[in-house]
């Protein structure tokens, strides 16, 4: 590895002695990259969770999503197709940027057709059961955090993340590394109270698709537990031409052809 | 024999659900993949095994509260102009002795504009802000697997109908119009016990309600329209209903009856503080007995509802809710009373939802508790779920009634509290 990169490095270094953004550059452009590529997206997602005794769950969605504002409000709906007894689910999310107003949460029972309001809740909180938290999925508020620029390497921006508000997270701080080229976060490090190393979420796998550098296969460890899940994304496309109106309570009920297919 | 025929057409009508999409597949083009894979239809379904018994003696019923099994069918039809579902269970029952078939769903879906959905057959309807209790949701209830520990999706029954949503800048209207009364499906006698005020005592097996149900096709037809609007997410409703009480609401002869119902109500619902609010009310006019003579017809009443749901610890929600019905017409229903202990004028109910989640959610702990002040009495709804894997969950629940007087809405059930396990493979 060592004797790969050192001639890239030796060679990159002269010609291109990069100016290096300051720091709330960095992490607007990696929340934007992480959260917000194109005007909208869907992907088709199959999360493995396997827990420490090598027990396997499996659970398989499609997601959309449209962005209101770029790095601002969002819209989710994702729509379960695994395991069975969830199948045809709806978690339907509006996302609110503004860290003092709470998202605004549905979820869809079919076997019920019952439309139910949920409480917003604590985004630090599992993810249908995985290791990943309903933050990770739809995004932390750059608010929430203040942000150091720690490291530079020829590669990667490394930025510490402090919590401004540290008694609503389980966390002390996090860590995230992330590629200088195309503002990927390619890992984040979590550390909990005691600053020990608890939890960490990699980029697997990274492709372009239609232009945009899209993390394909990410994976979560949980150290403490030793759990492990892991995300794999296909089908993915963005600018679908997605409407305001697939989320609401009409699409919730039908979804709309481009969520099931 | 009806029972026989109605199963052979059930069956027929799977059968046509799977061939007719088959067929119309022929013309697409195939590209690969197994006999199954090329169907356009999604199978999907479970297969559930339920047992529970009474705790207490009851000498009107079966100790055995639930006995069955059952397996659901699912099938999914996506085609160009449309969506087909069939879904429905065969179960073999123990407690009746008989296996049978209920069809829980045979619907065709259409988007025939951008503004209209439209949904005709059998259908499971919902609306309202309530939870477990229903003020304009009319729809049919099935409270006796409700009260028999089956699963929450029994507790809805399936309506046959057409429903036509239409949507608009200003607000959307859902209309449904089911031909011929779904009524719900009610405590008669024949699994549960109840308060019979006719005999003055309780009674089951041995006093089973027989009914006069309004049964003509496009005659005793049921409305029920909903207008809504979503403002700032704070969801905004109306609501009108034109049929018949749901459970039995009167009596001719010796007949209990559904006299006629007109009911008229209003909700809203969105965020406050963390939690999600919700307020409800309902005008039920009695049609058949406006002035609340004539005391073998329900009086009229208002229907008020205040609920509040919010997350109190990590996995762990909270939900209360305070609900009033008001006879309107008291003082002539109690001039006119025969026999019998009196109803009250208002009926207060209190409910407190917990469900906490452990074991990365694979394990739901959750209490429903009814518990009415003025009647003095209390319904609770334990239940434990546990996900062995992703096919397979297992529960354990109870039907816990207790109260001071055995003619109160809860209290007459006493007798049927029940525990029940059950298992069921998903698919």
């Amino acid at each position: 590895m060592l004797t790969f990169s050192l001639p890239l490095f030796a060679a990159s270094e002269p010609n291109a002695p990069e100016k290096i953004p300051d720091v709330q550059t960095i992490v607007n452009k990696a929340n934007i990259v992480a959260y917000y590529q194109g005007k909208d997206g869907k992907a088709q997602v199959k999360m493995t969770i396997t827990d420490k005794k090598g027990q396997e769950r499996n659970h398989e969605f499609i997601i959309l999503r449209m962005d209101v504002k770029d790095g601002g409000d969002q819209k989710y709906f994702v729509y379960f197709q695994r395991p069975f007894d969830v199948r045809k689910m709806v978690y339907m999310v509006h996302k609110h940027a503004d860290v003092k107003k709470d998202d605004d949460r549905w979820l869809y029972l079919p076997a019920l057709s019952l439309v139910k309001r949920i409480a917003a809740g604590d985004k630090r909180t599992s993810f249908v059961g995985s290791d990943f938290v309903y933050e990770d999925v739809s995004g932390r508020s750059l608010e929430e955090d203040t942000h150091e620029l720690i490291e530079t390497t020829d590669k990667l921006f490394v930025v510490k993340n402090v919590p401004k508000q540290p008694d609503t997270v389980e966390f002390s701080y996090y860590n995230v590394e992330i590629d200088r080229k195309t503002y990927v976060p390619m890992k984040m490090e979590f550390y909990d109270k005691e600053n020990n190393l608890y939890r960490v979420i990699e980029s697997k796998k990274v492709e372009m698709i239609q232009k945009f550098p899209t993390v394909v296969k990410s994976l979560v460890s949980n150290l403490k537990t030793g759990s492990k899940t892991e995300m794999e994304f296909s089908n993915i496309k963005y600018d679908i031409n997605l409407t305001d109106d697939i989320f609401t309570a009409r699409y919730l009920q039908k979804p709309p052809r481009e969520a099931i297919r | 024999m009806i029972r026989y025929a109605w199963i052979t057409s059930a069956v027929a009508i799977l059968a046509m659900a799977f061939a007719f999409p088959a067929v119309a597949q022929d013309a697409n083009d195939s590209n690969g993949g197994s006999f199954f894979s090329e169907l356009p239809v999604e199978v999907h379904g479970f297969y559930d095994m339920r047992a529970g018994y009474r705790l207490r003696k009851d000498k009107y019923e079966k100790d055995m509260s639930i006995m069955e099994n059952r397996l659901q069918l699912d099938l999914d039809s996506y085609l160009d102009w449309g969506d087909i579902k069939v879904k429905g269970d065969v179960f073999g029952d123990w407690v009746q002795e008989q296996a049978d078939f209920d069809l829980r769903e045979a619907n065709v879906f259409v988007r025939p504009f951008d503004f209209m959905d439209l949904k005709v057959g059998r259908q499971i309807l919902t609306w309202g802000t309530s939870d477990l209790i229903f003020i304009n949701d009319l729809f049919p209830k099935d409270w006796q697997s409700f009260f028999i520990g089956r699963d929450i999706e029994y507790l809805k029954a399936p309506s046959d109908a057409l429903k036509v949503s239409l949507f608009g800048d200003w607000a959307n209207l859902d209309f449904v119009y089911t031909p011929e009364f779904d009524p719900d499906r009610f405590i008669s006698g024949e699994r549960l016990s109840y308060w019979n005020s006719n005999l003055n005592r309780l009674a089951g097996q041995d006093a089973v309600i027989r009914t006069d149900r309004p049964n003509r096709w496009f005659r005793d037809s049921e409305l029920a329209a909903r207008l809504y609007k979503n403002i700032n997410n704070y969801e905004f409703a109306l609501y009108g209903y034109r049929g018949y009480w749901k459970s039995p609401g009167g009596q001719a002869g010796t007949n209990a009856i559904f006299p006629d119902l007109n009911v008229y109500g209003a909700s809203v619902r969105g965020a406050i503080a963390k939690g999600i609010g919700n307020l409800e009310f309902g005008y039920y006019e009695s049609a058949d007995d406006l002035s609340g003579k004539n005391r073998l017809i329900n009086n009229s009443e208002m229907r008020y509802l205040v609920g509040y749901t919010r997350e109190i610890g990590m996995d762990f929600t909270m939900g209360v809710q305070y609900y009033v019905e008001q006879m309107l017409d008291y003082n002539q229903y109690k001039r006119n009373l025969i026999s019998g202990p009196a109803r009250d004028r208002f009926r207060h109910l209190t409910t407190v939802r917990l469900t906490k989640l452990l074991l990365n959610q694979n394990l739901r702990c959750s209490l429903f508790t009814y518990y009415s002040p003025t009647d003095k009495d209390v319904y609770m709804r334990p239940n434990i779920n546990y996900k062995v894997s992703d096919n397979v969950a297992v529960e354990i629940g109870g039907n816990i009634f207790f109260g001071d007087y055995p003619n109160t809405f809860f209290g007459q059930f006493e007798n049927n509290t029940n525990i029940y396990v059950g298992l069921r493979y998903s698919f």
